[in-house]
């Protein structure tokens, strides 16, 4: 079973208390992209077996969206953090560092 | 190979069982092959046997990382149904379906098919609606499924109850051809079956890379070293992101896991396949006695092959109001497979960007039940570059806007 801390109001929730959003820091493509980006936006997700980052929302508490970073083989979380960003901050990527040195994912932004 | 036969049996008994062979050889990989097939589990090794027997390609390697029958194979539900509403997906489906119907004799091997019967449940009025325009679709495509009033569904299934206090049976959609067969049992007697014509099984031998040379694949490193071919197919399942990924293109799944478990053995006290989508449950009752159930998907990208207890909870109490009995059963073991799910949550079975590689995937919640004509539709694709089967299940669907707008597919209960 997950747990996972909100960011904002602090709880340590398991995840019948959580709702998973999916991927994190999608780039939206709508009107005036091409077909490649907005096919790519809708339905090619990032499926790594290692580091992922994903989108969570508090649904039982706070109610709140929040991002985690988190291992799809282990089931380990490295951190969450808040929402309003497009990258994970510098101090989740160091507590991912420290565990999968060399770890990657697709680029943000 | 020898085949199975009463008579086998008979002769061996006079021998104390010495003279049963192998059933299938364990070589060392050659340095070419025509056709590599990665993954050995029901769609891969259906998929190498159609292309000997029907298209007499027998220079084939099945790679399988682990053991064969390992993965999403040996941790269904076993259950086979094919009463689909879209054309695509009831073609296939009911291609299957009738393949399973002579499996054992085609195989020489009894995969103990059980044509006993499944139920769909109707517990809301949208189900009902929707169960109703199945069974009309059903018609005209051909698949023999009918629409049954509760009363019906009571005398199929005595332990139900149809008045639970929040999902009442309202009906149910009932394919009388549908069943279950023994999981392990289709793998290893496709995999005997392509050892008997020659092809290679190597187990314990996993793909570290897929080299191609001009747009088109040549061949794979492997844990047992490099291996050339002509045609690459990929039926992997849940690990179908990462193998692509390799071969250097994307494919829209993500992967999840799926949970199952199954009770102590008891009496016999249900005779059909019973499913109840809304409730994301489904049961029917093993050989041994044992109540096999299954549940939902977790809603994360999951590769550890365990789901979280809570889908247990979920499912179980939602079987208990339908199936009041369930709630005296102990419950033996439980697991999980990592199924791969795509966007519009039907599968692919593609040519794809890299020439002369193909993928076989997305099967997600409900691949066990389409094994044989999966591998049917595969092979011919592999073989010919077409297939009237697999036509509308292309990667490409996605770019197209040609979704199989599969209803029922809600990422359960397939």
């Amino acid at each position: 079973m997950l747990i996972l801390e909100c960011p904002y109001c602090g709880v340590k929730a398991e995840e019948t208390e959580l709702h998973a959003g999916g991927e994190a820091h999608l780039k939206r493509f709508g009107p005036g992209s091409s077909d490649d980006e907005f096919h790519d936006y809708l339905f090619m997700r990032e499926n790594p077996k290692g580091v992922h980052f994903e989108r969570w929302r508090h649904v039982n508490g706070c109610g709140k969206w929040f991002h985690a970073a988190r291992c799809t083989t282990t089931l380990e979380v490295f951190g969450t953090y808040t929402a309003q960003t497009s990258a994970p901050p510098q101090e989740i990527r160091d507590a991912i560092t420290a565990k999968r040195p060399g770890w990657s994912w697709r680029e943000f932004e | 190979m020898k085949r199975y036969s009463a008579f086998a049996v008979a002769r061996e008994a006079l021998r104390y069982h010495t003279g049963w062979e192998r059933a299938w050889r364990n070589p060392a990989p050659k340095r070419q092959y025509d056709v590599i097939i990665v993954g050995a589990g029901g769609h891969g090794l259906a998929t190498a046997y159609y292309l000997g027997k029907n298209f007499g390609i027998t220079n084939v390697a099945v790679l399988e990382k682990g053991w064969l029958g390992g993965g999403n194979t040996g941790r269904n539900t076993t259950i086979i149904r094919s009463n689909y509403l879209q054309d695509p997906s009831a073609a296939i489906y009911e291609k299957a379906r009738s393949l399973y119907e002579d499996m054992s004799q085609d195989l020489n091997y009894n995969v103990m098919f059980s044509p006993r019967g499944v139920i769909m449940l109707a517990q809301t009025e949208h189900e009902v609606r929707g169960y109703k325009r199945t069974a009309h679709a059903n018609a005209l495509q051909g698949v023999s499924t009918e629409w049954i009033e509760p009363a019906r569904v009571k005398e199929l299934v005595p332990i139900i109850n149809l008045a639970g206090p929040r999902y009442p049976v309202l009906g149910g959609l009932w394919q009388e051809r549908g069943g279950t067969a023994r999981h392990d049992a289709v793998a290893w007697g496709y995999a005997r079956a392509c050892s008997a014509m020659g092809m290679d099984i190597i187990q314990q031998c996993e793909v570290t890379g897929v080299r191609s040379e001009g747009g088109r694949v040549i061949g794979v490193d492997t844990t047992k070293g490099a291996i050339d071919c002509d045609k690459l197919g990929m039926v992997v399942a849940g690990n179908c992101s990462h193998l692509s990924q390799m071969a250097g293109f994307r494919l829209p799944v993500e992967s999840v896991a799926l949970q199952a478990l199954v009770s102590e053995p008891i009496k016999p006290c249900m005779d059909v396949v019973v499913m109840a989508n809304t409730v994301h449950g489904y049961m029917s009752q093993s050989d041994k006695g044992e109540m096999v159930i299954g549940g939902g998907t977790d809603g994360f990208n999951n590769y550890t092959q365990r789901g979280s207890f809570h889908h247990i909870e979920e499912t179980v109490r939602a079987l208990i109001e339908t199936f009041p009995m369930v709630s005296r059963l102990k419950m033996l073991r439980q697991w999980g497979g990592i199924v791969d799910v795509t966007g519009d949550r039907s599968p692919i079975i593609s040519k794809t960007p890299v020439q002369n590689c193909f993928v076989n995937a997305g099967w997600g919640t409900g691949g066990f039940k389409a094994i044989p004509g999966s591998g049917w539709a595969m092979a011919e694709l592999m073989a010919t570059g077409h297939s009237p089967l697999a036509e509308e299940f292309s990667m490409m669907r996605f770019k197209e806007g040609k979704f199989i707008d599969e209803s029922v597919a809600a990422g359960v209960a397939h």
